[in-house]
């Protein structure tokens, strides 16, 4: 096992498209990072320059201490889980499982062991004799993983292993892969665009956009004191709700408002901004339903979607506005579209963002 | 309307009539007694008889060109696909300065009309001591099957899944490597349609093999076949007999590999 260390990376491709700008990161030793962004946002790129499928155009990369930004990908001892699983076909199981192996001249004896041995592991043992294409989606992911842990590199790469697998199966194999991560203790990065995947999978969880590392942080970390508003929207479903609204200074509290909508920062992180405007940001499951006193708006529910546990409404506030707030509510609540609501904003999970840079307002 | 259906399927007859005609005129004429071949042409015939290739294989040992013939295709074929998916893998997958040059120069050197590179190659061999020799022969041939050999294998590499040549990477596998176990396995029938071609090539081949042989102990059989004309008289029963001969393994060939000839060809046109 080992640690990864990227150093200034950057990667820009010869049509000038730049993949990877100035990314620093460190992956400690045994962990499971999440690598989390939008399609296009540089994640399978930065996967990809680990792996030395691709070569940084600038920067150092460095497994353990060792500088191994020139080193070709198959003197690397990285596994690699691709989206499309890349099994061999022509291949059974067997020999998919042995190939990287055979290849670094392991003893038959001790091939035939640790194939069984990650064949048990992952429940693909009846597979073994047969070719990739005569196994389900959810069984050449299994066998995808079992040629990584067959080999104990000194890491795992994961490309997005889980996409291509129907909903429930992507739950559940995302749990085995939390509890294989555990067992076998192994330095993990995960890339994906799927926040809750990064989220619940992660230890730590690295938010890329445009090619750069917005922010790095445990889950829970990144959620509650997002760096930016990208990332406070990126993650957490449904998305935060985010208003650019016009401060006014009140004496030692300022108030925000926006079209339909204004309250005093007081009792939030930030009660004094001297700022002229602001783009406030709440969570949906930070506002619910009040009784007409003490509002903070009020508006008419537009959309309806029930999830089940809970239910989503999408609530316009102002006709005029474009946008509605999107708001949790208990899924008991009986409403109907176009009735008339009055919403209340917990004021201590309020974050404000710069309005020119997006950046989070910290408190003084 | 019924006529009207019928139409295509009459064109197709006709056209199907005119390209089978010449090869059952020569099958039927190589079993036909000398004396006949010259009476009134009847399309069934009345008696065949094998005494033109008894001649063929007796008299004038037509083993001999087929034997040659055999070994100058076959090691062109050999060595045109071992090296040509070498270099085929290497401008399909590598990244490397001035590889669409070299696949464009590649090409180009196919193009040149053979005859006018007979004489130049002539030379060469004469000094090289090849004239009259296999090598002679192989090396010339080499040079257009080369080209064929490259871009259809390219063609073919660049069809393949460049993830499943990464997974080899990550596998710890080098190039050779995962050439030899991943890549060469899956191009496996694009190897073969080349291979195919390559040696339909060198089999039909003329112009080379006539130039570059000297005696009827290195003829490849195109060659054997024309020279069997003699100053006074052509014997054109044994020409026939010789020319099915010479005809049979093309047309066993591509009876059975035609699908995979087919797909050959038009490999990496379309995907999926």
């Amino acid at each position: 096992m080992a640690s990864i260390t990227l150093e200034h990376v950057e990667k820009v491709y010869p049509n000038g498209h730049v993949a990877v700008r100035d990314l620093n990161l460190a992956i400690r030793h045994g962990e499971l990072l999440a690598l989390v962004g939008p399609s296009g946002s540089g994640k399978s790129t930065v996967l990809r320059l680990i792996a030395g499928l691709e070569r940084p155009t600038a920067g150092r990369i460095l497994i353990d201490d060792d500088d191994i930004t020139a080193v070709p990908p198959e003197r690397r001892d990285l596994a690699m889980v691709f989206q499309s699983y890349a099994l061999y076909p022509h291949k059974t199981v067997g020999e998919n499982l042995a190939f990287g192996l055979s290849v670094r001249r392991v003893a038959a004896a001790e091939i035939r062991d640790r194939v069984q041995q990650a064949a048990v592991t992952l429940g693909i043992e009846p597979l073994l004799d047969r070719k990739p294409a005569q196994l389900s989606g959810g069984q050449r992911q299994r066998v995808a993983l079992g040629r990584a842990i067959v080999r104990e590199p000194r890491a795992f790469l994961l490309d997005e292993p889980l996409s291509n697998l129907d909903p429930l199966l992507r739950v559940e194999t995302r749990t085995e892969l939390a509890l294989l991560h555990r067992r076998l203790g192994a330095t993990m990065v995960h890339v994906t665009h799927d926040q809750e995947e990064a989220m619940t999978l992660g230890a730590r969880v690295a938010v890329m956009r445009e090619g750069r590392l917005e922010q790095v942080g445990t889950p829970l970390e990144i959620f509650q004191r997002p760096a930016n508003v990208f990332v406070a929207t990126f993650l957490g479903s449904p998305a935060m709700n985010v208003w650019r609204c016009n401060c006014t200074r009140r004496g030692a509290v300022t108030r925000v408002a926006c079209a339909g909508l204004a309250f005093d920062l007081e009792g939030t992180r930030n009660p004094q901004l001297d700022q002229e405007a602001v783009l406030v940001g709440v969570r949906p499951h930070d506002i619910s339903l009040a009784s007409p006193g003490d509002a903070d708006a009020v508006g008419r529910v537009e959309v309806i979607e029930p999830l089940g546990a809970t239910t989503v409404i999408h609530v316009r506030i102002d006709r005029a506005s474009s946008r509605a707030v999107r708001i949790v509510v208990p899924a008991d609540r009986a409403l109907a579209v176009d009735d008339e609501v009055a919403i209340r904003i917990r004021r201590d999970r309020v974050y404000l963002f710069d309005e020119r840079t997006g950046m989070a307002i910290t408190p003084p | 309307m019924k006529v009207r259906r019928m139409l295509p399927a009459l064109g197709v007859a006709t056209v199907l009539a005119a390209l089978m005609f010449p090869l059952y005129w020569m099958v039927i004429s190589s079993f036909t007694p000398d004396a006949r071949l010259f009476a009134a042409p009847t399309l069934v015939p009345r008696a065949l008889v094998l005494d033109h290739y008894r001649a063929l294989f007796g008299g004038r040992e037509f083993w001999t060109p087929i034997r040659n013939s055999l070994i100058v295709a076959g090691a062109t074929t050999g060595l045109s696909v071992g090296l040509g998916a070498l270099c085929a893998y290497a401008l399909a997958r590598l990244q490397f300065r001035g590889k669409t040059v070299t696949l464009a120069f590649v090409l180009a050197v196919s193009m040149f009309p053979q005859i006018s590179i007979v004489s130049p190659l002539y030379l060469l061999l004469r000094e090289l001591g090849l004239i009259n020799t296999y090598p002679g022969l192989v090396l010339p041939y080499l040079t257009f099957a080369m080209p064929l050999t490259i871009w259809l294998l390219v063609g073919f590499f660049r069809q393949l899944p460049a993830e499943l040549e990464e997974a080899a990477l990550m596998d710890g596998a080098g190039r050779l490597r995962s050439l030899w176990e991943i890549m060469l396995p899956l191009a496996w029938p694009g190897l073969a349609t080349t291979a195919i071609l390559t040696f339909l090539y060198c089999w039909n081949e003329f112009l080379f093999a006539l130039s570059f042989t000297l005696g009827p102990e290195r003829y490849t059989v195109p060659v054997a076949i024309a020279l069997f004309r003699g100053q006074y008289q052509v014997p054109w029963g044994e020409i026939l007999a010789a020319a099915v001969v010479a005809t049979a393994p093309v047309a066993a060939i591509v009876l059975v590999a035609q699908r995979r000839i087919v797909a050959g060809l038009t490999a990496g046109a379309v995907k999926g």
